[in-house]
């Protein structure tokens, strides 16, 4: 050793007793061990209680089950696809949904990256202005749709009034003659209401997952891009956006999933009426299924949505990688 | 130079009250109504926004001791608790055995929970009725304890996947020559480190449990065991007859509470949000 | 104190042959460290021991004792990584305590051994701060006590300085040499910097593409190169190596002399050498030339005194001599040492 004899010595004695050690090996050290127990009670839930049910649901879409008798033996084939395809209610859910998915996407994407810039920054009362944001998403959506139907109630609703104050409806204005507009009473404001209702609760939780890729883009970069003299809409448009890509396309998914999945607002406010035209497939398959006793059928309708969300999630996961790529 | 910072300010500040006005004008509107008299609700001349009578609790004091709202809470906060339990224990672990133990495909795995997760529940719903009926829980806050977790633990899981790998992997290696075992690192250096993401996760739970409409609707049709969700719109609206200022009142009560909760935890959820994409599987 | 072991030690990953069958022991209490160009499998190596990797083949043994399949926690082997992997959520205090409470050690055992080992490394002052709010020469100095408050049996430390900036790794590399000699535990330390690995280690070990090159003292490494990897690699700058057919012969820079400034007693080899250029470095001069004739005018460097660089002559050819003793000869193919050949 080339230290110096004494000082070596000293540090040796200092080292020799280790403190004992408890190394009993077991199966806490295996990773694949621990690993398999600690996924297992997930998995095994979603085997039961997701992919079961959604084999039975294939199963009973097959079958005649009703409330009465839900029995999935008797096979009918695709009798239940057919009947529900030719159902004039179809082609208005069908239609609806798509059209009222696609509209709160390109309203949300907007809504979502406006509402990003802002939160992006600080600002004082930046902690109100989060409280308020979030609200929408607070309340629970049953609750909401309920406060919205309030909102745009045929006779005492407050933007019909304020509407009547500022001379725009009643008789003899631009909107009237009638006194109030009827927002679900009507087909394409029906339709136009609940696109509203779904971008103003969607909206808090889009903007929290971009904003989460926001704060990850690097402060260096819209720094270099002022020195550079980019101006507000250059940086947006060139920097921000493209950094932020996946994660809308992210929170777009979600959306999707969300809007085109289910039925809550539409079952509170518009009730798919007047008619069947504002009518969506997860209503109706509940309207059928659950309401109409006619188990198998409801089942039918909602697959349909199953290769819808399935190809628009590729298509979305696609775009992703090239980006990442 | 001046008057352009005033001006961009002016634009920040306007555009900000813009958004906050869109978020709060339904809730503003509730918490008038809720305290309004009918006389004064149902006059279409009178203005709206103001309280052309004096305010009144009446409604209030109706939602709670005429209504099974008080019942309806605290099934809310009673499946709602147990949710959250139940999706922690299945999804923590499961989220870091994928992260971290189960090799290559654990950590290209999110694609497949986000499968998982793209079955909404208006496909599982009629199935998942007759599996409810089956085990005798129709009409009892169990069957919806059982069922929330289908929409809760496929979320977390791929929120916390994320999340566990972005600790950095030799944190978790030094405790393991530190003398921990794998359970040992879990428990003392993964979970704490992951605690944003797992304030995300109660959140999310809490909130998604709180806020299907379609299970709950579903499953329970006794008064005395349904959620908020379900409960308030079908007993406060009896065939034609809406009790408004109880339905509003009924909103606002949950609302804006958990508006609060969520504001002031608004950052965190952001930083739980360390989500990437679901990963390739070539990758 | 322990003596280290490692036997044909193989890991692939997939296709890739990150390790192929590692030999190496240490000695007792000594200070080796392992160094080569990134890539070259010292990480895995280090990892394999440290339990961090299950090998392919190949076995691990401490003190005799087989510990290939024991989990890292049962190595009792203290591992430093390169970003210091401190616990972000954890006091300086709680950090340095964590792999005592692992073994069960009483409390007041635990204070002594934190006041000792932040006693050692001068970091009492940092007992309450969180990681984040450390420099990164006082996060090394934590990553250290936290290492040796455990009496390990072995020290591993993976690019321990390569985190911190120049002038702060100077100082780093003698307290972590110091801390050696004080605590006299075996060290492995790995490298991708051949100064470092040279001025630190009693051995050092060479690794390229999987596989260990040569170990030995730094002096063995530069003057008596296994091959022309180990030749290249090690030495400021690298040995020259000119080749000539089925021979490669090499010579360092120092080596290289003016024909005038050496005694016509010596028995030399002479080049024809082509000075391109020279370079004042302080205590010496570089010059940059080619050797012509048989060399095809291969890429030279020269180390100079003072007193030497008066006879050279930039952009002409000139006769430089190596004295015989200190020429070193490759096979070309393999780039092995090989016998003197005639030049």
């Amino acid at each position: 050793m080339r230290n110096e004899e004494g000082f070596s010595r000293r540090g040796a004695a200092e080292y020799t007793k280790p403190p004992q050690q408890r190394a009993r090996i077991g199966i806490a050290d295996r990773d694949d061990v621990v690993g398999a127990l600690m996924l297992a009670p997930a998995v095994i839930y979603v085997i039961a209680l997701v992919a079961m049910p959604f084999f039975l649901a294939i199963a009973l879409s097959l079958s005649g089950a009703t409330v009465g008798n839900p029995a999935i033996q008797q096979f009918v084939g695709l009798d239940n696809f057919i009947s529900v395809v030719r159902d004039a209610a179809f082609m208005f859910a069908l239609r609806n949904s798509i059209i009222i998915t696609v509209a709160t996407l390109v309203l949300l994407t907007i809504l979502t990256i406006l509402q990003v810039e802002l939160l992006a920054r600080d600002f004082p009362g930046k902690r109100l202005a989060q409280i308020l944001l979030i609200l929408p998403w607070a309340m629970p959506v049953a609750l909401a749709a309920v406060g919205w139907l309030w909102l745009l109630d045929s006779e005492f609703s407050p933007i019909d009034w304020i509407l009547r104050a500022v001379g725009l409806l009643g008789p003899g204005t631009v909107l009237g003659p009638a006194n109030n507009l009827f927002y679900l009473g009507r087909e394409w404001l029906g339709i136009g209401a609940v696109v509203i209702i779904n971008v103003w609760r969607a909206l808090p939780l889009s903007t929290i997952i971009v904003l989460a890729g926001r704060t990850a883009i690097p402060n260096e970069l819209f720094e270099q891009a002022e020195l550079d003299g980019a101006g507000y809409f250059r940086i947006l448009f060139q920097i921000t956006l493209p950094a932020l890509a996946i994660l809308l396309i992210v929170a777009i998914l979600f959306t999707v999933l969300v809007i085109f999945g289910d039925m809550t607002v539409v079952a509170l406010t518009t009730r798919g009426g007047p008619g069947y035209t504002t009518e969506i497939l997860p209503y109706w398959a509940y309207l059928k299924g659950i309401q109409g006793g006619a188990l198998s059928q409801g089942a039918a309708i909602a697959l349909f949505l199953f290769p819808v969300l399935l190809a628009v999630s590729i298509l979305a996961l696609r775009m992703a990688y090239r980006r990442q790529e | 130079m001046r008057t352009g910072q005033t001006l961009r300010m002016i634009g920040f500040y306007a555009a900000l009250l813009l958004f906050c006005g869109f978020a709060i004008f339904p809730a503003a509107w509730m918490l008038i109504t809720a305290f309004k008299r009918n006389a004064d609700l149902y006059d279409p001349a009178n203005n709206p926004f103001l309280f052309n009578a004096p305010p009144t609790l009446s409604h209030i004091g109706f939602l709670f001791t005429e209504t099974n709202y008080p019942v309806f809470l605290w099934n809310s906060l009673f499946i709602g608790v147990i949710v959250v339990a139940i999706t922690l224990v299945l999804a923590v672990p499961a989220a870091y055995s994928l992260a971290r133990l189960m090799g290559h495909w654990g950590e290209h795995s999110s694609i497949a929970i986000f499968l998982v997760y793209l079955i909404p529940p208006t496909l599982l719903f009629i199935p998942l009725y007759e599996v409810v009926t089956l085990l005798g829980l129709a009409n009892t806050v169990w069957s919806l304890i059982l069922v929330y977790p289908t929409i809760t633990v496929p979320f977390c899981t791929w929120l916390l996947l994320s999340f566990f790998r972005s600790i950095p992997r030799e944190i978790e290696e030094a405790a393991l020559t530190d003398g921990w075992s794998r359970v040992g690192v879990f428990f003392r250096v993964a979970l704490p480190l992951a605690v944003p993401g797992i304030t995300t996760c109660i959140v999310f739970a809490f909130a998604l449990s709180l806020s299907d409409y379609i299970y709950a609707a579903v499953f329970v049709s006794a008064t005395t065991s349904r959620t908020v969700s379900a409960g308030v719109p079908t007993e406060l609206i009896r065939g034609d007859i809406y009790y408004w200022q109880a339905l509003m009142a009924a909103t606002a009560i949950v609302g804006l509470p958990l508006a609060v909760v969520y504001g002031l935890l608004f950052d965190w959820l952001v930083k739980g949000f360390q989500v990437e994409l679901p990963r390739s599987p070539r990758a | 104190m322990a003596v280290l072991e490692v036997r044909g030690l193989t890991k692939h990953f997939g296709d890739f042959k990150a390790l192929k069958g590692i030999d190496l022991t240490t000695q007792e209490g000594e200070f080796l460290t392992i160094v080569g160009p990134s890539g070259c499998g010292k990480t895995t190596l280090m990892r394999s021991i440290a339990g961090l990797e299950k090998p392919t083949a190949g076995d691990v043994l401490l003190n005799g004792r087989l510990i290939t399949p024991l989990p890292p926690r049962a190595r009792n082997i203290a591992m430093v990584f390169q970003s210091y992997a401190l616990y972000p959520h954890m006091s300086v205090a709680d950090n340095i305590a964590f792999p005592l409470k692992a073994r069960g050690v009483a409390r007041a055992e635990q204070e002594r051994l934190i006041r000792w080992a932040t006693g050692i490394l001068g970091i009492e002052a940092l007992l309450h701060r969180r990681p984040a709010r450390l420099s990164g020469g006082e996060k090394q100095k934590v990553a250290l006590a936290r290492a040796i408050v455990r009496k390990p049996s072995l020290f591993i430390f993976d690019e321990p300085l390569s985190s911190l900036d120049a002038q702060v790794r100077a100082l780093a590399r003698a307290e972590l040499r110091q801390l050696h000699d004080r605590t006299g535990v075996t060290t492995v330390y790995v490298t991708h910097d051949q100064v470092e690995a040279v001025g630190l280690g009693d051995r050092v070990a060479v690794m390229q593409a999987g596989a260990l090159c040569q170990i030995g003292s730094p002096q063995e490494l530069y003057r008596e190169p296994a091959n022309t990897f180990v030749a290249g690699f090690i030495g400021t700058p690298p040995m020259n190596l000119l080749e000539r057919g089925a021979t490669i012969v090499g010579f360092r820079p120092e080596h290289l002399m003016p024909r005038a400034a050496v005694p016509e007693s010596e028995d030399v080899a002479t080049f024809q050498v082509h000075v391109a250029r020279i370079e004042f470095l302080g205590s010496e001069w570089l010059a940059y030339g080619s050797a012509d004739g048989e060399f095809r005018n291969a890429k030279v460097l020269c180390k100079l005194r003072q007193e030497a660089i008066s006879k050279v002559k930039v952009g002409e050819v000139q006769e430089f001599v190596v004295s015989r003793s200190l020429l070193r000869f490759f096979d070309t193919k393999t780039g092995m040492h090989t016998a003197a050949a005639p030049i």
